[in-house]
């Protein structure tokens, strides 16, 4: 390969997958808030949805 | 024609991501897709090589991220698919007919659905024809020939038994999935899948560097061609690149954040997803362009002479031609058409989510139910149309208009009507850092309303154009005001009958998390 092109895979390398990484170690070091706005009870569930008639 | 909603019992508690690392997974395996192996490489070499870095990063930055946040914090605040959270975003006044907007969105995932289907079961054909070359000598023929029979242009019924097989396959397993809802179907798959597909490409990039030739293949990729940055065309493919690979803009991001849990961050996760989509670009760029100088080697050409570096074209018929050549050829071509498989999977679960998620929510159906209603119809208009002598010429005419019409029109629609018509900006700002660790300034509201709706009106009109002046591909105007043309018109006509019909359970019966207050407007100037 020639000095040019290898630099520029490097800094391909370097801008994205430095990107990937940098934003997987901010979030890792900042997962969540550590306080939200009141409220925000969840809505959710994890498990199968209740069957629900369509009829 | 009402549509006003029945009230009706209250909303059942909705679906959600087990935590933060399935959604991320879920996200970038939607992402992540076709486009990632077989558009970004040729794309890049044609527009700039190791220059067109610079208009992909400014692309990322100022349109790419700040897109999916828009379609993030559009599907979180509001917590539904795209008909429910538009709808809501338009309150009491507007809410009726941007939930039209919602269904636009629909009808371009169920459109793109039915021949994405296609694209993965020709990969799955090939992951077995790898096994034993069964391409032979001349993969061009083959694939149009003996695999594909392509016809004239028209609409035939004439079935390809070995398309339709594979296809019912894939629609099979879609529609399992689905119906197993967002942890236990969706979710899984993709934390099974994704990995998978990495591994499997990361072989295949390593293996693809130790092919003789494969440092010139490196070369053509990476040597910049700085006159490429004067070219506004190398900038707006380098945006449009970024928009199609993102998978922003057309419902699938605002589905997916709507499972995650209200006290979630958004931004940081959004960052990791977008950068991994990204880098999937460049290690794919690595090994096609590595695997590319290695059959240009054997030909004893240049690179810059081949043909077929993108689409199907690159997949299906210069693929095979160089895994023919190669020692270990099978083993080489089930990691790339198995990968082509997985990253076709994972995007085209997220596609038919947003169908299924809206038909849950409007029809008050289940999961299973909507999977199967909604699979059962799609697999069967899937395996009519694309399944026939017709179908590889139906895909390609339909995929060209919905995605470069359809999509980038809803992406303008979308920025434009919040952002100006609604003026939900601040309010959308405020709700990403209410809950999210990494902050968005204003600039983001600049960026989404602003830049983006600009240089995608500039790409949707100059495309618009185009097809009107140049036609498509040589085809005849009849058949492109069929199936081009056509597919627009029934976007449109779908999603104005869906946002007519009687909701199930009132969409409106619902309060947005954390409470936008008056007090941000002194934040304002």
């Amino acid at each position: 390969m020639t000095g040019i092109a290898i630099t520029f895979l490097l800094l391909a390398l370097l801008l994205v997958w430095g990107g990937l990484i940098a934003s997987i170690l901010f979030l890792r070091s900042r997962p969540e808030l550590a306080a939200y706005p009141a409220g925000g009870d969840d809505d959710h569930r994890e498990d199968d949805a209740p069957s629900i008639r369509d009829t | 024609m009402s549509a006003t909603p029945a009230p009706q019992a209250a909303a059942p508690p909705r679906e959600q991501w087990t935590g933060q690392v399935g959604f991320i997974l879920a996200a970038i395996g939607s992402a992540v897709g076709l486009g990632n192996i077989w558009r970004f490489p040729g794309v890049a070499y044609e527009n700039g090589g190791g220059a067109f870095l610079i208009p992909y990063l400014v692309a990322l930055i100022t349109a790419g991220i700040p897109i999916l946040f828009l379609d993030y914090a559009i599907g979180h605040r509001f917590r539904g698919s795209a008909p429910s959270a538009f709808r809501r975003l338009g309150g009491p006044r507007s809410g009726r007919w941007l939930e039209g907007l919602g269904w636009f969105q629909v009808a371009i995932a169920f459109v793109i659905g039915l021949y994405y289907t296609v694209v993965i079961a020709w990969a799955l054909s090939y992951f077995v024809f790898s096994f034993d070359l069964r391409w032979g000598e001349d993969p061009a023929s083959f694939f149009t020939g003996e695999y594909l029979q392509v016809g004239d242009p028209g609409l035939s019924l004439e079935f390809v038994p070995g398309v339709l097989i594979p296809l019912a396959i894939v629609w099979i397993l879609v529609i399992a999935v689905l119906a197993a809802g967002v942890a236990k179907g969706v979710q899984r798959a993709n934390v099974i899948f994704l990995p998978l597909l990495v591994v499997a490409f990361a072989v295949l990039v390593v293996r693809a560097l130790f092919l003789d030739g494969a440092a010139e293949g490196l070369n053509a990729l990476f040597t910049p061609n700085w006159e490429a940055l004067g070219d506004p065309n190398v900038w707006i493919a380098a945006y449009s690149q970024i928009f199609f690979s993102l998978s922003i803009a057309f419902g699938i991001m605002i589905t997916y954040a709507s499972y995650r849990k209200r006290k979630a961050n958004l931004t940081a996760p959004g960052l990791v997803v977008a950068f991994a989509n990204s880098s999937f670009e460049i290690l794919a760029g690595i090994g096609v362009f590595a695997t590319l100088g290695f059959f240009a080697f054997q030909q004893g050409v240049a690179v810059s002479e081949l043909e077929g570096l993108t689409g199907v074209g690159l997949s299906f018929i210069t693929f095979p031609a160089i895994v023919s050549q190669m020692p270990g050829g099978p083993i080489f071509g089930v990691l790339f058409f198995g990968s082509l498989t997985m990253a076709g999977f994972t995007s085209l679960l997220s596609v038919l989510q947003v169908v299924s998620a809206a038909f849950q929510e409007k029809f008050g159906l289940s999961p299973r139910q909507a999977a199967v209603r909604v699979g059962g119809v799609s697999a069967i208009l899937s395996i009519l149309i694309f399944s026939t002598t017709t179908g590889l010429l139906a895909l390609d005419t339909a995929d060209q208009w919905a995605n470069n019409i359809g999509i980038v029109a809803s992406a303008v629609l979308s920025t434009v009507l919040v952002i100006w018509v609604l003026r939900k900006g601040s309010e959308l700002r405020f709700h990403l850092n209410a809950v999210s660790t990494f902050r968005v300034g204003k600039v983001w509201i600049f960026l989404v309303g602003v830049l983006a709706p600009v240089v995608l009106t500039y790409m949707l009109i100059s495309r618009i154009i185009a097809l009107i002046v140049d036609g498509y591909a040589d085809l005849p105007p009849w058949y492109l005001g069929l199936l081009g043309w056509g597919t627009i018109a029934f976007i449109i006509v779908a999603a104005v009958v869906f946002t007519m019909l009687r909701w199930k359970r009132d969409p409106d019966d619902f309060t947005a998390w954390p409470e936008y207050a008056v007090l941000t407007k002194e934040g304002r100037s």
